[in-house]
């Protein structure tokens, strides 16, 4: 299964750039995307991830256009050739 | 998609000159004179004069909201005219708040503009909102940010928020009232030194255009009433890619200021809510920061060879290239916190870490002192105070 996750400006400096990433994940839910998105931008989940594993709470990710904290959160089921997007907090002005 | 009704009444009238002004914007269906008269009707507040409070109150002043304020209390610098074009450079050194009051009257003399400039506090922030209609926000800072965001639900206040960073900006309207506020998007704020701001990590001056020109859009929907606005969705936008996104926000039942059992019930000390450092960063510093001149003594004092230390920059490679402080090396934060930098690092010398301001450095001190390396210390104010102190002829930024 091949899903694209749009990564944010401030954690590219993990996927040397890239504002898009191609994960091959092997079963189908989050969790399992963010894992393979780590073995790829290594050091990125921390970002995404506290130290108990939960989604951090100044960072939201969308299933296409759906928040997952309204869905199944990690174990939301993700279909083939979906896009995720990872939005932190920003304050700049 | 919620049908919002107008935030302001008409004005009674408008002047012969204000028809001729506004003529543009009187022929459009949508817009008219019902319209315009409510913009003059209305009462905005803009939190900062700076990146996106430049266009947002430049834009509003234009359309002919009738009043005006600006909570702002800094002055102009230099580096901030690459962006913030209200001010000019005859502006420099001057009140913000002032200078983007002449900008305002002159684009428009029919505005009323009232300055505000003090700090927004918890203490001051919900007595300012009351007198005003719509909040735009532009501050730089995830504490007011949240300031701004609960004394909106408070009151009941359309919030329209904007944010930037580098190439991407995002923004939502938040009206607790009709739909999400942003603890609903953003309950929580990221620890401090996750997260770099603009003056650490840069912003495209344009950006500000892009994401301010959306806030003031959707300021003129609300006040008038018109079209469908950001409330419940947040438009993202990616200046590199040139693309625009929209990502569905829903209003949070558990949310901690507008859900259904609030425990935010009245503005709380933001300055702790958010940090400033982390509190293992502050512990660190505590005892362990030097003056920018003490560490121009020291440098002396290794150059005679009385003492020895590793100097060392935790800033990023590209800030290095506008200024350093002589005779450092680099390792940037980021090696600190996965802890690559412990093993660069020697044991038979003390090391001294400086950044820009002296933030990160203070995050990389509290890795290294729990690493063993007891006697580190870092240089408070970094490179920008041993600039302005001990190197002024050298470029700050």
């Amino acid at each position: 299964m091949t899903v694209t996750v749009r990564i944010p400006t401030i954690l590219r400096s993990y996927t040397a750039g890239a504002s898009e990433v191609n994960v091959e994940a092997v079963q189908g839910n989050l969790a399992d995307v963010l894992v393979a998105l780590e073995s790829q931008a290594p050091g990125i989940s921390g970002r995404i991830l506290d130290d108990e594993g939960h989604l951090r709470r100044f960072v939201n990710i969308f299933i296409d256009d759906e928040d997952v904290r309204y869905l199944n959160g990690l174990e939301t089921e993700i279909p083939e050739r979906t896009v995720i997007s990872v939005i932190p907090a920003v304050a700049g002005g | 998609m919620v049908s919002l009704p107008p935030v302001v009444g008409p004005a009674d009238e408008l002047t012969i000159d204000e028809v001729r002004r506004y003529s543009r914007h009187l022929i459009i269906p949508d817009v008219g004179m019902v319209g315009q008269k409510r913009l003059k009707n209305a009462r905005v507040l803009c939190i900062g004069a700076g990146g996106l409070g430049s266009p947002a109150l430049m834009y509003l002043a234009a359309a002919g909201v009738g009043t005006l304020g600006i909570v702002e209390f800094d002055t102009v610098d230099e580096s901030n005219l690459q962006r913030q074009i209200i001010h000019g450079q005859s502006d420099v050194g001057r009140s913000k708040a002032e200078s983007a009051r002449d900008s305002v009257l002159e684009i428009n003399p029919y505005v009323t503009v009232n300055l505000h400039p003090e700090r927004l506090e918890s203490a001051n922030a919900l007595h300012l909102f009351a007198q005003y209609d719509l909040i735009v926000d532009g501050t730089d800072n995830f504490a007011t940010r949240y300031l701004v965001n609960d004394a909106c639900v408070l009151l009941g206040k359309p919030y329209v928020w904007g944010s930037i960073y580098r190439f991407e900006g995002q923004a939502s309207v938040f009206w607790s009232e009709y739909g999400p506020c942003y603890r609903c998007l953003y309950p929580d704020p990221p620890p401090p030194g996750m997260v770099p701001s603009c003056a650490e990590g840069g912003v495209l001056g344009v950006l500000c255009a892009s994401i301010g020109s959306i806030q003031v859009t959707e300021a003129i929907k609300l006040l008038t009433g018109i079209g469908d606005t950001l409330l419940g969705t947040l438009m993202t936008y990616d200046a590199l890619a040139m693309d625009y996104r929209r990502l569905r926000v829903r209003k949070d039942p558990n949310c901690a200021v507008c859900g259904d059992n609030p425990t935010v019930t009245q503005l709380i000390d933001y300055e702790a809510f958010c940090g400033t450092i982390s509190d293992d960063a502050a512990d660190a510093a505590r005892d362990a920061t030097i003056s920018v001149l003490q560490l121009r003594d020291w440098l002396a004092a290794r150059e005679r060879g009385e003492r020895d230390f590793l100097l060392v920059d935790v800033r990023e490679p590209h800030e290095r290239d506008i200024v350093d402080i002589p005779g450092s090396i680099l390792i940037p934060k980021g090696k600190f916190l996965d802890g690559s930098a412990l093993a660069e690092l020697p044991t038979d010398r003390q090391v001294v870490l400086y950044c820009k301001v002296g933030g990160r450095s203070a995050e990389a001190l509290a890795v290294t002192k729990g690493a063993g390396f007891a006697d580190a210390v870092h240089v408070g104010g970094g490179v920008v105070a041993w600039v302005a102190q001990v190197e002024p002829d050298r470029p700050s930024y």
